[in-house]
Protein backbone atom coordinates (compact mmCIF):
# COMPACT_ATOMS: atom_id res chain seq x y z
CA UNK A 1 0.00 0.00 0.00
CA UNK A 2 1.46 3.40 -1.30
CA UNK A 3 0.52 6.30 0.94
CA UNK A 4 1.58 9.25 2.01
CA UNK A 5 2.85 10.31 5.43
CA UNK A 6 2.57 13.41 6.37
CA UNK A 7 -1.18 13.31 4.98
CA UNK A 8 -1.87 10.24 6.93
CA UNK A 9 -0.25 11.72 10.12
CA UNK A 10 -2.60 14.83 10.11
CA UNK A 11 -5.45 13.04 9.70
CA UNK A 12 -4.72 10.58 12.49
CA UNK A 13 -4.26 13.40 14.41
CA UNK A 14 -7.52 15.43 13.25
CA UNK A 15 -9.62 12.15 14.06
CA UNK A 16 -8.65 12.54 17.22
CA UNK A 17 -9.19 15.98 17.70
CA UNK A 18 -13.05 15.87 16.18
CA UNK A 19 -13.78 12.44 18.26
CA UNK A 20 -12.69 14.71 21.36
CA UNK A 21 -15.27 17.52 19.72
CA UNK A 22 -18.56 15.45 21.28
CA UNK A 23 -17.40 14.83 24.61
CA UNK A 24 -16.70 18.72 24.40
CA UNK A 25 -19.96 19.28 23.13
CA UNK A 26 -21.61 17.23 25.90
CA UNK A 27 -19.71 19.79 28.52
CA UNK A 28 -21.49 22.51 26.48
CA UNK A 29 -25.08 21.33 26.58
CA UNK A 30 -24.70 19.75 30.24
CA UNK A 31 -23.44 23.24 31.62
CA UNK A 32 -26.78 24.91 30.20
CA UNK A 33 -29.13 22.45 31.53
CA UNK A 34 -30.42 22.62 35.29
CA UNK A 35 -28.70 20.66 37.96
CA UNK A 36 -31.09 17.93 37.77
CA UNK A 37 -30.74 16.73 34.24
CA UNK A 38 -27.10 17.41 33.77
CA UNK A 39 -26.26 13.60 33.48
CA UNK A 40 -28.73 13.02 30.81
CA UNK A 41 -27.98 15.74 29.03
CA UNK A 42 -24.24 14.59 28.86
CA UNK A 43 -25.35 11.31 28.73
CA UNK A 44 -26.85 11.34 25.43
CA UNK A 45 -23.47 12.35 23.63
CA UNK A 46 -21.59 9.96 24.62
CA UNK A 47 -24.42 7.51 23.86
CA UNK A 48 -24.32 8.72 20.29
CA UNK A 49 -20.69 7.83 20.00
CA UNK A 50 -21.45 4.67 21.31
CA UNK A 51 -23.73 3.83 18.92
CA UNK A 52 -22.79 5.52 16.17
CA UNK A 53 -19.15 4.53 16.10
CA UNK A 54 -20.63 0.92 15.82
CA UNK A 55 -23.23 1.25 12.94
CA UNK A 56 -20.54 3.26 10.93
CA UNK A 57 -18.12 0.04 10.87
CA UNK A 58 -20.90 -2.39 10.25
CA UNK A 59 -23.19 -0.16 7.75
CA UNK A 60 -22.69 3.10 8.17
CA UNK A 61 -19.59 3.96 6.07
CA UNK A 62 -20.67 1.55 3.12
CA UNK A 63 -24.08 3.40 2.71
CA UNK A 64 -22.33 7.21 3.12
CA UNK A 65 -19.00 6.19 0.82
CA UNK A 66 -19.10 3.38 -1.24
CA UNK A 67 -20.58 3.12 -4.58
CA UNK A 68 -24.53 2.86 -4.55
CA UNK A 69 -24.96 1.65 -8.46
CA UNK A 70 -28.59 2.24 -9.90
CA UNK A 71 -29.09 4.44 -6.50
CA UNK A 72 -25.96 6.28 -6.59
CA UNK A 73 -26.75 9.57 -6.84
CA UNK A 74 -28.82 9.48 -3.07
CA UNK A 75 -26.71 6.56 -0.93
CA UNK A 76 -24.42 4.19 -1.40
CA UNK A 77 -24.28 0.59 -1.43
CA UNK A 78 -22.95 -2.35 0.99
CA UNK A 79 -19.97 -3.31 -0.88
CA UNK A 80 -17.88 -1.74 2.27
CA UNK A 81 -20.36 -3.47 4.97
CA UNK A 82 -18.29 -4.42 8.03
CA UNK A 83 -15.31 -2.44 6.35
CA UNK A 84 -14.14 -6.38 5.10
CA UNK A 85 -11.52 -5.61 2.55
CA UNK A 86 -10.53 -2.32 3.20
CA UNK A 87 -7.31 -3.62 5.43
CA UNK A 88 -4.93 -2.45 3.27
CA UNK A 89 -6.30 -0.19 0.98
CA UNK A 90 -5.61 3.59 0.21
CA UNK A 91 -7.82 6.36 -0.96
CA UNK A 92 -5.81 7.34 -3.49
CA UNK A 93 -3.47 4.92 -5.51
CA UNK A 94 -0.72 7.58 -6.58
CA UNK A 95 0.75 7.51 -3.29
CA UNK A 96 -0.85 10.76 -2.43
CA UNK A 97 -3.80 9.26 -0.06
CA UNK A 98 -4.26 8.10 3.35
CA UNK A 99 -5.58 4.33 4.58
CA UNK A 100 -8.50 3.74 3.72
CA UNK A 101 -9.50 2.58 7.48
CA UNK A 102 -8.17 6.07 8.48
CA UNK A 103 -10.77 7.78 6.34
CA UNK A 104 -12.95 5.87 7.40
CA UNK A 105 -12.58 6.61 11.60
CA UNK A 106 -11.84 10.60 10.54
CA UNK A 107 -15.90 10.26 8.72
CA UNK A 108 -16.82 8.44 11.69
CA UNK A 109 -16.46 11.10 14.18
CA UNK A 110 -18.35 13.93 11.88
CA UNK A 111 -21.23 11.16 11.94
CA UNK A 112 -21.32 10.77 15.94
CA UNK A 113 -21.26 14.28 16.72
CA UNK A 114 -24.54 15.13 14.39
CA UNK A 115 -26.34 12.74 16.23
CA UNK A 116 -25.43 14.06 19.34
CA UNK A 117 -25.97 18.02 18.23
CA UNK A 118 -29.76 17.59 18.34
CA UNK A 119 -30.12 16.29 21.86
CA UNK A 120 -30.12 19.84 22.72
CA UNK A 121 -33.27 20.53 21.75
CA UNK A 122 -34.58 17.97 24.06
CA UNK A 123 -33.19 18.51 26.89
CA UNK A 124 -34.61 17.60 30.54
CA UNK A 125 -37.40 15.78 28.83
CA UNK A 126 -36.77 12.98 26.83
CA UNK A 127 -37.04 8.72 27.18
CA UNK A 128 -33.18 7.64 27.34
CA UNK A 129 -34.34 4.28 25.49
CA UNK A 130 -35.92 6.64 22.86
CA UNK A 131 -33.37 8.52 22.50
CA UNK A 132 -31.09 5.56 22.16
CA UNK A 133 -33.70 3.81 19.49
CA UNK A 134 -33.60 7.69 17.97
CA UNK A 135 -29.75 7.35 17.42
CA UNK A 136 -29.57 4.49 15.58
CA UNK A 137 -32.65 5.18 13.25
CA UNK A 138 -31.58 8.68 12.38
CA UNK A 139 -27.90 8.47 11.55
CA UNK A 140 -28.92 5.10 8.76
CA UNK A 141 -32.00 7.16 7.15
CA UNK A 142 -31.58 10.78 7.68
CA UNK A 143 -27.70 11.09 7.78
CA UNK A 144 -26.43 8.39 5.73
CA UNK A 145 -27.96 9.49 2.98
CA UNK A 146 -27.31 13.19 3.07
CA UNK A 147 -23.61 12.49 3.91
CA UNK A 148 -23.50 10.61 0.38
CA UNK A 149 -25.23 13.48 -1.73
CA UNK A 150 -22.58 15.84 -0.62
CA UNK A 151 -19.20 13.86 -0.07
CA UNK A 152 -20.44 10.19 -1.39
CA UNK A 153 -19.17 9.24 -5.24
CA UNK A 154 -21.81 10.65 -7.99
CA UNK A 155 -23.70 12.21 -4.76
CA UNK A 156 -26.37 14.28 -6.41
CA UNK A 157 -25.42 17.44 -4.59
CA UNK A 158 -21.22 16.81 -5.04
CA UNK A 159 -22.52 16.35 -9.17
CA UNK A 160 -24.47 19.65 -9.15
CA UNK A 161 -21.31 21.12 -7.90
CA UNK A 162 -22.79 23.05 -4.32
CA UNK A 163 -19.85 23.27 -1.70
CA UNK A 164 -19.56 22.47 1.69
CA UNK A 165 -15.94 22.14 2.60
CA UNK A 166 -16.52 20.39 6.15
CA UNK A 167 -20.54 19.69 6.72
CA UNK A 168 -22.57 22.76 6.61
CA UNK A 169 -25.11 21.40 5.30
CA UNK A 170 -24.53 17.10 6.62
CA UNK A 171 -23.69 17.81 10.02
CA UNK A 172 -24.77 21.70 10.75
CA UNK A 173 -28.15 22.75 8.94
CA UNK A 174 -28.92 18.56 8.93
CA UNK A 175 -28.95 18.47 13.08
CA UNK A 176 -30.31 22.03 13.34
CA UNK A 177 -33.27 21.09 10.93
CA UNK A 178 -33.89 17.40 13.18
CA UNK A 179 -33.69 19.25 16.19
CA UNK A 180 -36.32 21.55 15.20
CA UNK A 181 -38.91 18.29 14.35
CA UNK A 182 -37.38 16.60 17.42
CA UNK A 183 -38.45 19.74 19.58
CA UNK A 184 -41.98 19.75 17.93
CA UNK A 185 -42.77 16.13 18.16
CA UNK A 186 -41.95 15.81 21.94
CA UNK A 187 -43.31 19.66 22.85
CA UNK A 188 -42.54 21.86 25.55
CA UNK A 189 -40.56 21.26 28.54
CA UNK A 190 -43.79 21.43 31.70
CA UNK A 191 -43.06 25.49 32.71
CA UNK A 192 -41.33 26.45 29.81
CA UNK A 193 -41.19 29.50 28.88
CA UNK A 194 -42.60 30.69 32.43
CA UNK A 195 -40.15 28.81 34.75
CA UNK A 196 -36.84 29.74 35.04
CA UNK A 197 -34.08 27.18 33.42
CA UNK A 198 -31.06 28.75 33.44
CA UNK A 199 -27.98 27.35 32.81
CA UNK A 200 -26.60 25.74 35.77
CA UNK A 201 -22.96 25.26 35.61
CA UNK A 202 -21.57 28.35 32.86
CA UNK A 203 -17.78 27.41 33.60
CA UNK A 204 -18.91 24.26 31.86
CA UNK A 205 -20.20 26.14 28.88
CA UNK A 206 -17.27 27.83 28.60
CA UNK A 207 -15.14 24.48 28.83
CA UNK A 208 -17.02 22.75 26.13
CA UNK A 209 -17.04 25.60 23.59
CA UNK A 210 -13.30 25.89 24.45
CA UNK A 211 -13.01 22.02 23.20
CA UNK A 212 -15.21 22.19 20.28
CA UNK A 213 -12.83 24.96 18.98
CA UNK A 214 -9.98 22.94 19.75
CA UNK A 215 -11.21 19.66 17.95
CA UNK A 216 -12.78 21.70 15.01
CA UNK A 217 -9.30 22.54 13.55
CA UNK A 218 -9.54 18.87 13.33
CA UNK A 219 -12.86 18.93 11.96
CA UNK A 220 -12.27 22.02 9.02
CA UNK A 221 -8.63 21.10 9.15
CA UNK A 222 -8.80 17.37 8.87
CA UNK A 223 -11.16 17.97 5.79
CA UNK A 224 -8.52 18.90 3.22
CA UNK A 225 -7.59 15.05 3.94
CA UNK A 226 -3.91 16.28 3.16
CA UNK A 227 -1.90 18.53 5.39
CA UNK A 228 -1.30 21.27 2.80
CA UNK A 229 -2.15 24.68 1.84
CA UNK A 230 -5.72 23.91 1.71
CA UNK A 231 -5.98 22.51 5.20
CA UNK A 232 -3.83 25.54 5.99
CA UNK A 233 -6.17 28.47 4.85
CA UNK A 234 -8.87 26.26 6.50
CA UNK A 235 -7.66 26.33 9.88
CA UNK A 236 -6.72 30.17 9.84
CA UNK A 237 -10.17 30.70 8.72
CA UNK A 238 -11.51 28.03 11.74
CA UNK A 239 -9.61 30.29 14.13
CA UNK A 240 -10.43 34.31 12.49
CA UNK A 241 -14.39 33.91 11.63
CA UNK A 242 -14.61 31.89 15.14
CA UNK A 243 -12.97 35.39 16.67
CA UNK A 244 -15.00 37.64 14.88
CA UNK A 245 -18.67 35.79 15.79
CA UNK A 246 -17.87 35.88 19.41
CA UNK A 247 -16.94 38.82 19.46
CA UNK A 248 -20.23 40.10 17.81
CA UNK A 249 -22.52 38.36 19.56
CA UNK A 250 -21.34 39.90 22.70
CA UNK A 251 -21.29 43.33 21.02
CA UNK A 252 -25.52 42.49 20.30
CA UNK A 253 -26.19 41.76 23.43
CA UNK A 254 -24.15 44.28 25.66
CA UNK A 255 -26.10 46.85 23.27
CA UNK A 256 -29.86 44.81 23.60
CA UNK A 257 -29.41 43.23 27.08
CA UNK A 258 -26.79 45.95 28.50
CA UNK A 259 -23.84 43.41 29.58
CA UNK A 260 -21.73 41.01 27.47
CA UNK A 261 -22.37 37.76 29.16
CA UNK A 262 -20.24 34.24 29.30
CA UNK A 263 -22.81 32.77 27.82
CA UNK A 264 -22.70 34.70 25.19
CA UNK A 265 -19.47 34.38 23.89
CA UNK A 266 -19.42 30.83 24.22
CA UNK A 267 -22.21 30.59 21.93
CA UNK A 268 -20.93 32.94 19.46
CA UNK A 269 -17.65 30.64 19.12
CA UNK A 270 -20.35 27.83 18.13
CA UNK A 271 -21.97 29.88 15.92
CA UNK A 272 -18.77 31.01 14.31
CA UNK A 273 -17.42 27.42 14.06
CA UNK A 274 -20.75 26.27 12.18
CA UNK A 275 -21.07 29.05 9.71
CA UNK A 276 -17.30 28.80 8.54
CA UNK A 277 -17.38 24.86 8.11
CA UNK A 278 -18.59 24.83 5.00
CA UNK A 279 -16.57 27.75 3.81
CA UNK A 280 -13.34 26.64 5.68
CA UNK A 281 -11.37 26.12 2.29
CA UNK A 282 -13.10 28.38 0.02
CA UNK A 283 -13.22 31.94 1.53
CA UNK A 284 -10.20 34.20 2.40
CA UNK A 285 -9.33 34.69 6.18
CA UNK A 286 -10.75 38.63 5.59
CA UNK A 287 -13.79 36.76 4.07
CA UNK A 288 -14.09 34.29 6.93
CA UNK A 289 -14.20 37.68 9.42
CA UNK A 290 -16.73 39.01 7.52
CA UNK A 291 -18.38 35.54 7.98
CA UNK A 292 -17.93 35.18 11.10
CA UNK A 293 -19.47 39.05 12.42
CA UNK A 294 -22.69 38.32 10.29
CA UNK A 295 -23.11 34.48 11.66
CA UNK A 296 -22.38 36.09 15.55
CA UNK A 297 -25.21 38.97 15.22
CA UNK A 298 -27.61 37.02 13.38
CA UNK A 299 -27.81 33.96 15.46
CA UNK A 300 -27.77 36.12 18.65
CA UNK A 301 -30.98 37.39 17.53
CA UNK A 302 -32.05 33.93 16.25
CA UNK A 303 -31.71 32.20 19.25
CA UNK A 304 -34.86 34.43 20.28
CA UNK A 305 -37.48 33.01 17.85
CA UNK A 306 -38.41 30.29 19.86
CA UNK A 307 -40.21 32.04 22.70
CA UNK A 308 -42.07 34.28 19.76
CA UNK A 309 -42.59 31.19 17.73
CA UNK A 310 -43.26 28.32 20.63
CA UNK A 311 -40.98 25.91 20.29
CA UNK A 312 -38.84 24.87 22.92
CA UNK A 313 -35.42 24.27 21.30
CA UNK A 314 -33.86 23.83 24.82
CA UNK A 315 -30.44 24.51 24.16
CA UNK A 316 -30.59 26.46 20.88
CA UNK A 317 -29.82 23.99 18.50
CA UNK A 318 -32.02 25.55 15.92
CA UNK A 319 -31.00 28.97 16.41
CA UNK A 320 -27.07 28.39 16.54
CA UNK A 321 -26.37 25.48 13.73
CA UNK A 322 -29.68 25.85 11.47
CA UNK A 323 -29.32 29.21 11.44
CA UNK A 324 -25.22 29.67 11.60
CA UNK A 325 -25.11 26.77 8.83
CA UNK A 326 -27.48 28.36 6.66
CA UNK A 327 -25.55 31.62 6.66
CA UNK A 328 -22.03 29.94 6.22
CA UNK A 329 -23.86 27.55 3.26
CA UNK A 330 -25.02 30.80 1.23
CA UNK A 331 -22.28 33.46 1.84
CA UNK A 332 -20.04 31.04 -0.18
CA UNK A 333 -22.13 31.69 -3.08
CA UNK A 334 -20.82 35.59 -2.09
CA UNK A 335 -17.34 35.27 -1.04
CA UNK A 336 -16.06 32.09 -2.03
CA UNK A 337 -12.68 32.65 -4.22
CA UNK A 338 -10.79 29.95 -5.93
CA UNK A 339 -7.97 32.14 -5.20
CA UNK A 340 -7.09 30.58 -2.02
CA UNK A 341 -8.48 27.08 -3.39
CA UNK A 342 -8.25 26.11 -7.22
CA UNK A 343 -10.95 23.27 -6.15
CA UNK A 344 -13.17 25.36 -4.84
CA UNK A 345 -15.20 28.30 -6.90
CA UNK A 346 -16.07 32.00 -7.08
CA UNK A 347 -18.88 33.30 -5.81
CA UNK A 348 -20.57 36.59 -6.49
CA UNK A 349 -18.14 39.06 -5.41
CA UNK A 350 -15.39 37.06 -6.35
CA UNK A 351 -16.63 37.79 -10.45
CA UNK A 352 -18.23 34.05 -10.51
CA UNK A 353 -21.83 35.01 -11.18
CA UNK A 354 -24.91 33.85 -9.38
CA UNK A 355 -24.43 29.98 -10.10
CA UNK A 356 -23.09 29.15 -7.17
CA UNK A 357 -25.24 31.14 -4.57
CA UNK A 358 -28.36 28.93 -6.90
CA UNK A 359 -26.19 25.76 -6.07
CA UNK A 360 -25.76 26.32 -2.16
CA UNK A 361 -29.51 27.00 -2.10
CA UNK A 362 -30.21 23.98 -3.74
CA UNK A 363 -27.66 22.25 -1.04
CA UNK A 364 -29.65 23.64 1.46
CA UNK A 365 -32.91 23.55 0.38
CA UNK A 366 -32.68 19.71 -0.40
CA UNK A 367 -30.74 18.94 3.25
CA UNK A 368 -33.88 20.89 5.35
CA UNK A 369 -36.59 19.34 3.24
CA UNK A 370 -35.36 15.89 4.03
CA UNK A 371 -34.14 16.01 7.28
CA UNK A 372 -37.20 17.90 8.61
CA UNK A 373 -39.77 15.37 6.91
CA UNK A 374 -37.79 12.35 7.78
CA UNK A 375 -36.88 13.33 11.13
CA UNK A 376 -40.72 14.30 12.07
CA UNK A 377 -42.02 10.55 11.01
CA UNK A 378 -38.99 8.93 12.77
CA UNK A 379 -39.42 10.94 16.06
CA UNK A 380 -43.48 10.25 15.61
CA UNK A 381 -43.15 6.67 15.16
CA UNK A 382 -41.14 6.22 17.63
CA UNK A 383 -43.23 8.05 19.90
CA UNK A 384 -46.28 6.11 19.13
CA UNK A 385 -44.36 2.93 19.63
CA UNK A 386 -42.44 3.38 23.06
CA UNK A 387 -43.29 6.93 23.77
CA UNK A 388 -40.18 9.37 23.39
CA UNK A 389 -41.41 11.56 26.93
CA UNK A 390 -40.90 10.70 30.31
CA UNK A 391 -43.78 10.78 33.00
CA UNK A 392 -44.47 14.04 34.38
CA UNK A 393 -43.16 13.35 37.26
CA UNK A 394 -40.19 12.05 36.04
CA UNK A 395 -39.54 15.18 34.26
CA UNK A 396 -40.54 17.36 37.25
CA UNK A 397 -38.10 15.86 39.70
CA UNK A 398 -35.24 15.70 37.14
CA UNK A 399 -34.59 12.78 34.84
CA UNK A 400 -31.09 11.98 36.31
CA UNK A 401 -32.26 10.29 38.92
CA UNK A 402 -35.32 8.90 36.82
CA UNK A 403 -33.35 7.69 34.01
CA UNK A 404 -29.90 7.14 35.31
CA UNK A 405 -30.36 6.78 38.98
CA UNK A 406 -27.68 9.15 40.01
CA UNK A 407 -27.32 12.69 40.77
CA UNK A 408 -24.40 15.13 39.41
CA UNK A 409 -23.85 16.85 42.74
CA UNK A 410 -24.45 15.86 46.12
CA UNK A 411 -26.05 18.59 47.87
CA UNK A 412 -27.16 16.61 51.03
CA UNK A 413 -24.18 18.52 53.15
CA UNK A 414 -22.51 21.83 53.07
CA UNK A 415 -19.11 19.38 53.27
CA UNK A 416 -19.94 16.70 50.68
CA UNK A 417 -18.20 13.76 51.99
CA UNK A 418 -17.01 15.55 55.06
CA UNK A 419 -18.47 13.15 57.76
CA UNK A 420 -22.75 14.27 57.16
CA UNK A 421 -23.41 11.49 54.88
CA UNK A 422 -26.24 11.55 52.78
CA UNK A 423 -27.43 8.10 53.03
CA UNK A 424 -26.30 4.77 53.52
CA UNK A 425 -25.08 1.88 51.63
CA UNK A 426 -27.95 0.20 50.72
CA UNK A 427 -26.24 -2.98 49.07
CA UNK A 428 -22.09 -3.86 48.21
CA UNK A 429 -20.78 -5.74 45.43
CA UNK A 430 -17.46 -6.24 46.74
CA UNK A 431 -16.47 -9.16 48.12
CA UNK A 432 -14.95 -7.51 50.71
CA UNK A 433 -17.59 -6.09 52.26
CA UNK A 434 -19.38 -9.32 51.36
CA UNK A 435 -16.95 -11.06 53.68
CA UNK A 436 -17.75 -8.56 56.57
CA UNK A 437 -21.19 -9.03 56.26
CA UNK A 438 -20.70 -12.62 56.55
CA UNK A 439 -18.85 -12.42 59.17
CA UNK A 440 -21.04 -10.77 61.09
CA UNK B 1 -29.78 33.51 77.67
CA UNK B 2 -30.64 34.27 73.72
CA UNK B 3 -29.94 32.53 70.11
CA UNK B 4 -28.87 35.82 68.21
CA UNK B 5 -29.74 34.76 64.47
CA UNK B 6 -28.00 36.68 61.40
CA UNK B 7 -28.82 36.32 58.04
CA UNK B 8 -26.25 38.46 55.96
CA UNK B 9 -24.63 38.78 52.70
CA UNK B 10 -21.95 35.57 51.96
CA UNK B 11 -18.74 37.64 51.56
CA UNK B 12 -19.27 39.23 55.04
CA UNK B 13 -18.92 35.80 56.68
CA UNK B 14 -15.28 36.28 57.49
CA UNK B 15 -15.40 40.08 58.42
CA UNK B 16 -18.85 39.11 60.99
CA UNK B 17 -16.64 36.57 62.33
CA UNK B 18 -13.51 38.26 63.48
CA UNK B 19 -15.23 40.58 64.93
CA UNK B 20 -17.42 38.42 67.12
CA UNK B 21 -14.22 36.75 68.11
CA UNK B 22 -12.82 40.10 68.51
CA UNK B 23 -15.67 40.67 71.19
CA UNK B 24 -15.04 37.27 72.96
CA UNK B 25 -17.88 35.19 71.24
CA UNK B 26 -16.56 31.62 71.51
CA UNK B 27 -18.40 29.39 69.10
CA UNK B 28 -20.96 30.36 66.38
CA UNK B 29 -22.96 27.89 63.57
CA UNK B 30 -23.25 28.99 59.93
CA UNK B 31 -25.80 27.36 57.22
CA UNK B 32 -26.52 28.74 53.87
CA UNK B 33 -29.40 29.94 53.23
CA UNK B 34 -32.06 31.86 50.45
CA UNK B 35 -34.35 34.26 50.67
CA UNK B 36 -35.55 37.89 49.92
CA UNK B 37 -36.16 40.68 51.68
CA UNK B 38 -37.28 44.54 50.18
CA UNK B 39 -34.80 43.83 47.38
CA UNK B 40 -36.77 40.86 45.85
CA UNK B 41 -34.22 39.04 44.20
CA UNK B 42 -32.31 40.16 40.87
CA UNK B 43 -32.79 39.50 36.96
CA UNK B 44 -30.24 37.84 34.82
CA UNK B 45 -30.17 37.34 31.00
CA UNK B 46 -29.53 34.33 28.89
CA UNK B 47 -28.98 34.38 25.10
CA UNK B 48 -31.30 37.60 25.29
CA UNK B 49 -33.95 35.20 27.94
CA UNK B 50 -34.83 37.52 31.00
CA UNK B 51 -35.24 35.61 34.17
CA UNK B 52 -36.58 36.70 37.60
CA UNK B 53 -34.14 35.31 40.46
CA UNK B 54 -36.42 35.55 43.33
CA UNK B 55 -34.27 34.00 46.28
CA UNK B 56 -31.02 35.00 46.56
CA UNK B 57 -27.98 33.22 48.19
CA UNK B 58 -27.19 34.42 52.19
CA UNK B 59 -25.69 32.97 55.28
CA UNK B 60 -27.11 32.65 58.02
CA UNK B 61 -25.12 32.87 61.37
CA UNK B 62 -26.64 31.71 64.66
CA UNK B 63 -24.70 32.49 68.49
CA UNK B 64 -25.98 31.41 72.14
CA UNK B 65 -25.19 34.53 74.09
CA UNK B 66 -25.56 35.82 78.06
CA UNK B 67 -28.59 37.78 77.75
CA UNK B 68 -26.59 41.26 79.15
CA UNK B 69 -24.11 40.98 75.98
CA UNK B 70 -27.46 40.52 73.65
CA UNK B 71 -27.50 43.56 72.36
CA UNK B 72 -23.67 44.79 72.28
CA UNK B 73 -23.00 41.60 70.30
CA UNK B 74 -26.18 42.36 67.65
CA UNK B 75 -24.08 45.86 67.25
CA UNK B 76 -21.09 44.32 66.36
CA UNK B 77 -22.96 42.01 63.53
CA UNK B 78 -24.65 45.13 62.51
CA UNK B 79 -21.58 47.06 61.99
CA UNK B 80 -19.54 44.00 60.51
CA UNK B 81 -22.41 42.85 58.06
CA UNK B 82 -23.00 46.50 56.50
CA UNK B 83 -22.48 47.16 53.07
CA UNK B 84 -25.36 50.24 53.19
CA UNK B 85 -26.37 48.64 50.18
CA UNK B 86 -30.02 46.93 49.69
CA UNK B 87 -29.77 43.11 50.39
CA UNK B 88 -27.54 43.23 53.59
CA UNK B 89 -30.10 41.30 55.97
CA UNK B 90 -31.19 41.12 58.98
CA UNK B 91 -30.49 40.36 62.66
CA UNK B 92 -32.72 39.08 65.36
CA UNK B 93 -32.76 37.71 68.97
CA UNK B 94 -35.11 35.14 70.48
CA UNK B 95 -34.99 34.18 74.16
CA UNK B 96 -33.66 30.73 74.86
CA UNK B 97 -34.92 28.08 78.15
CA UNK B 98 -32.20 25.58 78.11
CA UNK B 99 -28.82 25.18 76.48
CA UNK B 100 -26.88 22.26 77.38
CA UNK B 101 -23.20 21.09 76.68
CA UNK B 102 -23.15 17.98 75.29
CA UNK B 103 -19.53 16.50 76.12
CA UNK B 104 -20.02 17.84 80.22
CA UNK B 105 -24.02 18.20 80.63
CA UNK B 106 -23.37 22.16 81.87
CA UNK B 107 -26.51 23.57 81.88
CA UNK B 108 -27.57 27.45 81.53
CA UNK B 109 -24.89 29.86 81.23
CA UNK B 110 -22.11 27.64 81.69
CA UNK B 111 -22.90 25.86 78.78
CA UNK B 112 -22.22 28.60 76.43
Amino acid sequence: MNIDSGNTAWILASTALVLLMTPGLAFFYGGMTRAKSVLNMMMMSFVSIAVVGMVWVVYGYSLAFSDGGALGSFIGGLGDWGLVGLEKTATADDGSGIPSLVFVTFQATFAIITVALISGAIADRAKFGAWVLFTLVWVTLVYLPIAHWVWGPEGWLLELGALDFAGGTVVHINAGVAALALALVLGKRRGWPKDPMRPHNLPFVLLGAGLLWFGWFGFNGGSALAANEVAAVALINTLVATCAAAFAWIIVEKLRDGASTTLGIASGVVAGLVAITPAAAFVTPLGAIALGLIAGAVCAFAVSLKYKLGYDDSLDVVGVHMVGGIIGALLIGFIATTAVNDAGADGLLAGGGIGLLGKQAAGVGATILYSFVATFIIAKIIDLVMGFRVDAEDEISGIDSAAHAETAYDFGSVHAGAGASTGSLASTTTTEQKKVEAEA
Amino acid sequence: MKLITAVIKPFKLDEVKAALETFGVKGLTVSEASGYGRQKGHTEVYRGAEYKVDLVPKLRIEVLVDTEDADDIIDVIVKAARTEKIGDGKVWATPVDAVVRVRTGETGPDAL
